[in-house]
């Protein structure tokens, strides 16, 4: 009798469910993975919001394929796991042809053997360690030869940094940037003993030993830099310890790669002037698409003083080429899609083009960008775009690995030997 | 017409090179406008050689007040802009100039010659400061040849760069060691800036030392300083030596030389095996179709054929010895200095986690009360600070607001929290502990949804920031003093209230047997009210404290709960100075282990828990226990 | 036999096999696909979590000792089984590409093939200590209950040896967990720092099986655990061992003057429950896919002890109805499936609240339902317990209460 009941209700449910499916015709449904709680939650709501907005505006514009898109958005809470389980939702139940989401690298490490498995289609917009390449992600932050490379050449080039202190949180993406750095400095021609890395837990906050340490560093004459991948909260305690100290920019310069207009709210500005940050687009970046891009910001928030920021861009970026990729293979399958999509080109916000590349990175412009007293800052270099290069030429394991899709069908392909390391990525 | 004459008289006062200064910056425009570190040098020398108005024009452009409007140079002075050149003024859009740091540091540099003269004491020294921050050959020749300077501290410090400048470009070397010994007894982090770079060295690596190198000490192969794979690694650089075949050079060889099923004899199939390798690629080498590999004895003998040494890049031995004697001088004292820098960081991280736990101690050593949601009432406290700060823009006023307003609002919310959970508990301490978990929780989300999650500026009053410095390199942020400050007041408050008050007679009296005190007419029930609240209000103190030099998020309070327990548990429960000398162990410790490895902040936390585990189990009540009938309670 | 005494063990068993045949009835591998793939996934984690929960009932329900690291033998579980899982799969990879060049590769080159895929990610590439015995999966399964026993065992005869007992333990076993994860946070330790292990839930030999298959089959696996468990945490309690411990838990040193070795018992139980969380985290986490540090932070193992006391200390069935229930109900809530709930003057969004309802309503039970949910079915069953509420009638421990008094 119960087993009856059970597969009676079985049966009732899993027509329902049919039936559900046999509706999607009308709408081409994309998914938003980004973590509304938890600790990431305040960085990836912006991007949520992002991604709506710019699914209003295709939508005004008369949708996509002559359908409108709908966005599904939900919520993994910072929870690495959840994260896979979503995304296996979203694929498998809502059957979405695209997802919009994930910051940290783990929430992506999370996710990959997932949509991989099922042949999604994952847009990540955040700067990343590299030495990735899937066939089912396209990267549309930057490689670490597109922020952390050339940020460390304006040190050497422009600050005349000679010794260097790599400060991070302890993770993966400070690891992986600060060896593929150290590799990079060492090749050219700068000494083990001039460079100093130290990791810390996230959210540090005890940094005078660390401080002094830097300081320090310069007792033996050479200017020296400080580049930080510090993350998050931690970056609160760490420049307030840097005012302290009295350390000002002219003297030892710091060059952020995690902090952004977003973190530096919750600072008090004025102690930081001339600190740096690299990044491949400022909010105060000058051009008519900005300036666009800025306004309808505002507008969809309903809030003149919400910040824009650089994973924003990326997001806005990877939706466009979306966009464009669907409407010239005239369907969403993910095959197709990811066929067109290599070649396309779409206008970034700060004066140049993004081309998605064959390894399914962007090309980028690098800008550098000095802090101001009001939190915005001021852009001191720009560089023209950077194709983004899924294996660093730094690291002589990687040297020699190249990701092709178009070419090879192959993400981890070996020059050397000639072969295809592997199709799907090791997680 | 007075421009046309003024070209004439620059035209016979300046050399034949000299242009005037609006030809200058009009050839140079682009470079001007973006200039790179790298190629700007000599536009700038040009500039600063361009004569009247040139010191002006490069102090506006280092000071980001020069721009374009149109095609000409302006400076912009508030509102108004003038000409660069000929100092009338223009209206219109200007897009103002912003050379990198780089840049403005080399404008410094030419700066200096105009400023050392300059009748003003602030731009002279703005112009010492410069040299101090970078220095080049001409400015040795600059400083001597100023005037005489008439401040004395002006003086002594350009007298102290021009000493330090001597060192590094005086092509005298006897002018050379007198500087060096001019500095006898010195150690300051400047003079070790000017000594380090004269002791660098290259390693050297031939049949034969040159005749004229200097050297800094011999190497022999296969010791310490030198091992032996890298001391044949710098035989095979210099080109003397062959390298020796990689795992992956062998099999790349191997590769290239199958010949049907095998190579050199040996089967394809068996290549799995390491010493098969070995076998074949030596056949190979036998038949000379791959070179062979150096044996361990040709590595011998290059390794013997040949000398190793460290060079000094400064060619002369007088100024190498000079300089190493003095740095070896300052070797102790600058051991001494690290010590003393290092207590310095630890008694603050102390205070701190003092300042953290001493309400803990309160509420858990008096009451045997364990509450969870104590490091809330500390966020409590930073978000208060926030708040106050975020209404009172004075910060010192905003600061006299906070600290008791934070004391007010905890010390309600912990006898709130004492009324309505704990004193339903009392007799049920791991009830007690998840409830008050439970509260925490729920405080930790409400924080977050009020606040956000993103970290709340608070910040510092002027009179706090910056640093205190003792001696060179031994110096503490002003904000961390004052927490040390405020960690002994607590202290002293927590003394005099236990031992000198009614409150703490009787806080007493319910510790030690709370039947008896109720016999004698005290209210255990209103007593134990009174000291959580107490508690509570501290934790709300420490909570603005920790906010001033750290940040403010909702995580603030777990950040440091953890660590509060260890400090009370360690100390020994139910004594103030057991919370002390807990505080003080755990801060020690923490900054010993960091130095020990100093890239790793993460290890040193991980391996002062893990002493902490151990120390428990052998003093498992603290480094200060109770004693007497209370102990096993 | 101990089953007869108690008949909620037939009742649970029955409800459990119920529950895993309806699952497998809906599954998309081998029934109607009412139930997606991520369903039976979330299912089968909670089964897993449910079976830690009863490890944690058993040494906090039954002998009162308040562990708050328990999450910590779970995940060292998880990283023993993710080790083999990530070595396993990496080799097949490695060993895929290598066999296409011309020379077989040498067991070194195999090694470091697999180490600099493992490690390249987070700059390394030389195959840490720890994970000598990676490629064996026998060894590794073993190692599931040897490290997080040897670790209970070691730890509990340090902390049970010198009395550290009460919230001392607490705070202690809490440290452990705390040192432990940031342990594995660090890099240098071999266990790829942050990032974890991930790819759990691709089983090397398995790779052509699909998902929804192998989520039925850990499903199952994790029943039939939690069932295996819950007969044998039943027969422990039911007999003199069972006796002993309440006793310890009520008045240790009671126990200790009637000459019974209190320490040999809470060390046996301790180390016991930390090998039950291990079999359950080594089940969870390739149904999870991926374990990083985060998942040893001390508030998850403080969330364990939340779900026994919500479900209900000392019932063993308490313990599981507490884990299914608050997780099933908090990833229903945080998962933005929960409609808003309009106050008219504020819009209640669940994902922003559920946290502070959960904190609440836990001080709530702990004030008012010692005995959590289980409550309930003892309500249903007519149990009544002697109500010990009300004030004191004297200051000691053990007074007399108001209630008591009168009745």
């Amino acid at each position: 009798m119960g087993l009856r009941a059970i597969l009676l209700g079985a049966a009732a449910v899993s027509a329902i469910a049919g039936a559900a499916a046999a509706q999607d015709g009308d709408t081409i449904k994309i998914g938003v993975l980004h973590s509304l709680s938890g600790t990431m939650a305040i960085s990836e709501t912006t991007l949520k919001d992002t991604v709506l907005m710019m699914v209003e505006q295709q939508n005004a514009k008369g949708g996509l394929l002559g359908k409108q898109i709908e966005a599904v958005v939900v919520d993994p809470a910072s929870d690495w796991p959840l994260f896979a389980e979503k995304a296996r939702e979203l694929i498998s139940v809502e059957g979405v042809d695209a997802i919009f989401g994930c910051w940290t690298s783990v929430s992506r490490k999370s996710v990959l053997p997932v949509i991989e498995e099922l042949n999604g289609l994952l847009f990540y917009p955040v700067q990343y360690e590299g030495e990735e390449s899937s066939k089912n992600v396209i990267y549309t932050g930057a490689a670490p030869n597109q922020q952390a490379i050339p940020a460390v050449d304006y040190m050497r080039d422009e600050l005349g940094v000679e010794k260097w202190a790599l400060l991070g949180t302890d993770y993966v993406y400070p690891r992986t940037t600060n060896t593929i750095l150290e590799a990079y400095l060492k090749d050219n021609g700068v000494a083990q003993e001039d460079i100093f890395i130290n990791y810390t837990p996230f959210g540090h906050s005890d940094w005078s030993k660390i401080v002094a340490d830097v300081v320090a560093l310069s007792n033996d004459g050479k200017q020296v830099g400080v580049v930080s991948t510090i993350n998050g909260d931690a970056n609160v305690g760490f420049y307030k310890e840097l005012a302290a100290a009295g350390v000002s920019a002219d003297q030892i310069p710091v060059m952020a790669f995690s902090v952004g207009e977003e973190e530096l709210s919750g600072l008090d500005t004025t102690n930081l002037v001339g600190h740096l940050a690299a990044w491949n687009y400022f909010e105060s970046a000058d051009s008519p698409e900005n300036a666009e891009f800025i306004e309808q910001w505002h507008a969809f928030t309903g809030d003149d003083s919400r910040v824009t920021n650089d994973p924003m861009e990326a997001t806005m970026i990877g939706f466009n080429a979306w966009v464009a990729a669907v409407e010239a293979a005239g369907s969403t399958d993910t095959d197709a899609v990811l066929d067109a999509i290599v070649g396309v080109e779409v206008p970034n916000l700060t004066g140049t083009t993004a081309e998605v590349l064959p390894n399914h990175h962007l090309t980028k412009p690098v800008l550098i960008g000095e802090i101001r007293e009001d939190g915005q800052f001021d852009i001191v270099s720009q560089t023209d775009p950077v194709p983004g290069d899924a294996w660093t030429d730094f690291l002589p394991d990687s040297a020699v690995l190249d990701a092709d899709w178009p070419g090879k069908d192959c993400g981890m392909f070996n020059t050397e030997t000639d072969s295809c390391v592997q199709v799907q990525s090791n997680y | 017409m007075r421009a046309f004459l003024l070209t004439i008289l620059l035209l016979i006062a300046q050399p034949l090179w000299a242009q005037d200064l609006g030809a200058v910056l009009d050839a140079n425009r682009d470079q001007i406008a973006k200039p790179s570190r790298q190629t700007i040098g000599p536009v700038i020398t040009e500039i600063a050689a361009a004569g009247e108005g040139a010191d002006r024009v490069l102090a506006a452009w280092a000071d980001r007040r020069l721009g374009l409007a149109g095609d000409r140079f302006v400076i912009v002075e508030g509102d108004s802009a003038t000409d660069a050149v000929t100092g009338e003024s223009v209206t219109g859009d200007v897009d103002g100039l912003r050379p990198n740091s780089g840049v403005r540091g080399l404008i410094a540099a030419a700066l200096v010659q105009f400023q050392l003269t300059d009748p003003d004491p602030v731009r002279r020294r703005a112009a010492l400061t410069a040299i101090a921050r970078q220095s080049d050959e001409s400015h040795l020749a600059a400083l001597r040849e100023a005037p005489a300077e008439s401040d004395p501290i002006l003086a002594a410090r350009r007298d102290r760069l021009e000493r330090l400048l001597t060192i590094q470009y005086d092509t005298d070397t006897d002018a050379r060691l007198a500087a060096i010994d001019s500095f006898d007894g010195d150690a300051g982090t400047d003079l070790q800036a000017v000594l380090n770079p004269l002791l660098a060295t290259t390693r050297f690596a031939g049949p034969e030392l040159p005749a004229d190198a200097n050297v800094a000490r011999a190497l022999t192969p296969d010791s310490e300083n030198l091992p032996r794979a890298e001391a044949y690694r710098l035989l095979v650089d210099a080109g003397l030596a062959e390298p020796r075949p990689t795992d992956a050079d062998i099999k790349a060889a191997l590769t290239a030389n199958i010949a049907g099923d095998a190579v050199g004899g040996v089967p394809v199939a068996d290549l799995g095996d390491p010493d098969r390798r070995d076998d074949a690629y030596t056949a190979l080498a036998e038949a000379g179709t791959v070179p062979t590999a150096a044996t361990a004895d040709e590595v011998d003998s290059a390794l013997e054929a040949n000398a190793f040494a460290d060079l000094f890049t400064e060619p002369s031995s007088e100024i190498t010895d000079a300089a190493r004697a003095s740095l070896r001088g300052m070797q102790t004292r600058e051991g001494i200095m690290q010590a003393l820098d290092l207590s310095l960081d630890a008694l603050s991280l102390a205070s701190i986690y003092f300042l953290a736990a001493i309400g803990l101690a309160i509420t858990f050593g008096v009451m045997r009360v364990i509450n969870m949601a104590h490091g809330e009432f500390i966020m409590m406290g930073a978000y208060t600070g926030y708040v106050t700060q975020t209404m009172i823009a004075d910060r010192t006023l905003s600061l006299i607001v906070a600290l008791p307003l934070a004391f007010a609002i905890t010390f309600g919310a912990g006898v709130l929290l004492y009324q309505l959970v704990i004193r339903h508990l009392v007799k049920r301490p791991l009830e007690t502990l998840l409830a008050t978990f439970g509260v925490s929780i729920a405080l930790q989300q409400l924080a977050k949804n009020i606040f956000g999650t993103q970290a709340r500026p608070l910040t510092a009053p002027a009179w706090l920031e910056g640093s205190i410095t003792f001696a060179d390199g031994v110096s503490i942020s002003t904000i961390r003093v004052a927490i040390f400050v405020l960690a002994l007041l607590f202290l002293g408050l927590f003394l005099f209230l236990m031992n000198r008050t009614r409150l703490g007679l009787q806080v007493r009296a319910v510790t030690q047997n709370p039947g008896m005190a109720a016999s004698m007419g005290i209210n255990p029930d209103r007593i134990a009210m009174m000291t959580f609240g107490l508690g509570s209000g501290i934790a709300g103190i420490a909570g603005v404290a920790i906010g001033l030099f750290a940040k403010v998020t909702s995580e603030l309070g777990s950040d440091y709960i953890v660590q509060s327990f260890m400090t009370v548990v360690v100390g020994g429960v139910g004594n103030i100075w057991g919370t002390l000398a807990g505080a003080a162990l755990i801060g020690g410790l923490q900054k010993g282990i960091e130095v020990l490895n100093p890239s790793n902040t993460l290890a040193a936390q991980t391996y002062m828990i893990l002493f902490i585990i151990i120390f428990i189990q052998f003093r498992p009540r603290g480094i200060m226990p109770q004693r007497g009938r209370m102990a096993e309670a | 036999m101990f089953i007869r005494k108690d008949p909620s063990i037939l009742v649970f068993l029955a409800i459990l096999a119920l529950f895993t045949i309806g699952a497998t009835l809906m599954s998309e591998a081998y029934g109607s696909g009412a139930l997606p793939t991520s369903m039976i996934k979330v299912l089968g984690k909670t089964l897993c979590l449910a079976l830690a929960a009863l490890a944690m009932d058993l040494v906090w329900g039954y002998a009162g000792i308040l562990s708050l690291g328990h999450m910590a033998f779970f995940a060292l579980g998880g990283y023993m089984i993710g080790m083999w899982l990530m070595y396993a799969r990496t080799g097949e990879i490695v060993s895929a590409t290598l066999s296409r060049a011309a020379i077989p590769p040498t067991p070194a080159e195999l090694q470091d093939g697999i180490a600099s895929q493992i490690f390249g990610v987070v700059g390394s590439s030389d195959l840490p200590l720890a994970w000598t015995f990676a490629g064996s999966l026998p060894i590794q399964l073993i190692l599931i209950v040897a490290v997080p026993g040897l670790l209970a065992l070691v730890f509990g005869w340090l902390a049970f040896r010198s009395r550290v007992n009460g919230v001392y333990l607490s705070i202690l076993t809490q440290a452990m967990t705390l040192a432990l994860a940031l342990y594995l946070f660090q890099n240098d330790s071999g266990f790829r720092g942050n990032n974890g292990l991930s790819g759990l839930q691709n089983i090397p030999g398995l790779t052509d099986v699909p998902q929804a298959d192998i989520s039925i089959w850990f499903l199952w696996a994790s029943a039939g655990a939690l069932a295996l468990a819950y007969v044998l945490a039943a027969w422990l309690v039911s007999g003199k061992f069972g006796s002993v411990i309440r006793a310890i838990r009520d008045d240790e040193s009671r126990v200790r003057f009637l000459g019974y070795s209190v320490e040999g018992y809470k060390l046996t139980i301790f180390t016991l429950t930390a090998m039950l969380c291990a079999i359950a985290g080594a089940l969870y986490y390739p149904q999870a896919g991926i374990i990083n540090p985060a998942e040893l932070a001390p508030i998850a193992s403080i969330y364990l002890a939340v779900w026994v006391a919500i479900g209900g200390r000392g019932r063993l069935y308490g313990a599981v109805i507490g884990a299914v229930v608050v997780s099933l109900l908090s990833s229903w809530f945080t998962g933005g499936r929960a409609p808003d709930l309009s106050l008219g003057f504020y819009t209640i969004d669940w994902v922003d609240w559920w946290q502070v309802l959960l904190g609440l309503s836990f001080v709530l039970v702990t004030l008012f339902a010692p005995r959590g949910l289980s409550s309930l079915i003892d309500l249903a069953a007519r149990l009544r317990h002697p109500s010990r509420r009300g004030r004191d009638l004297g200051p000691d421990v053990g007074a007399l209460r108001e209630r008591e008094a009168k009745a």
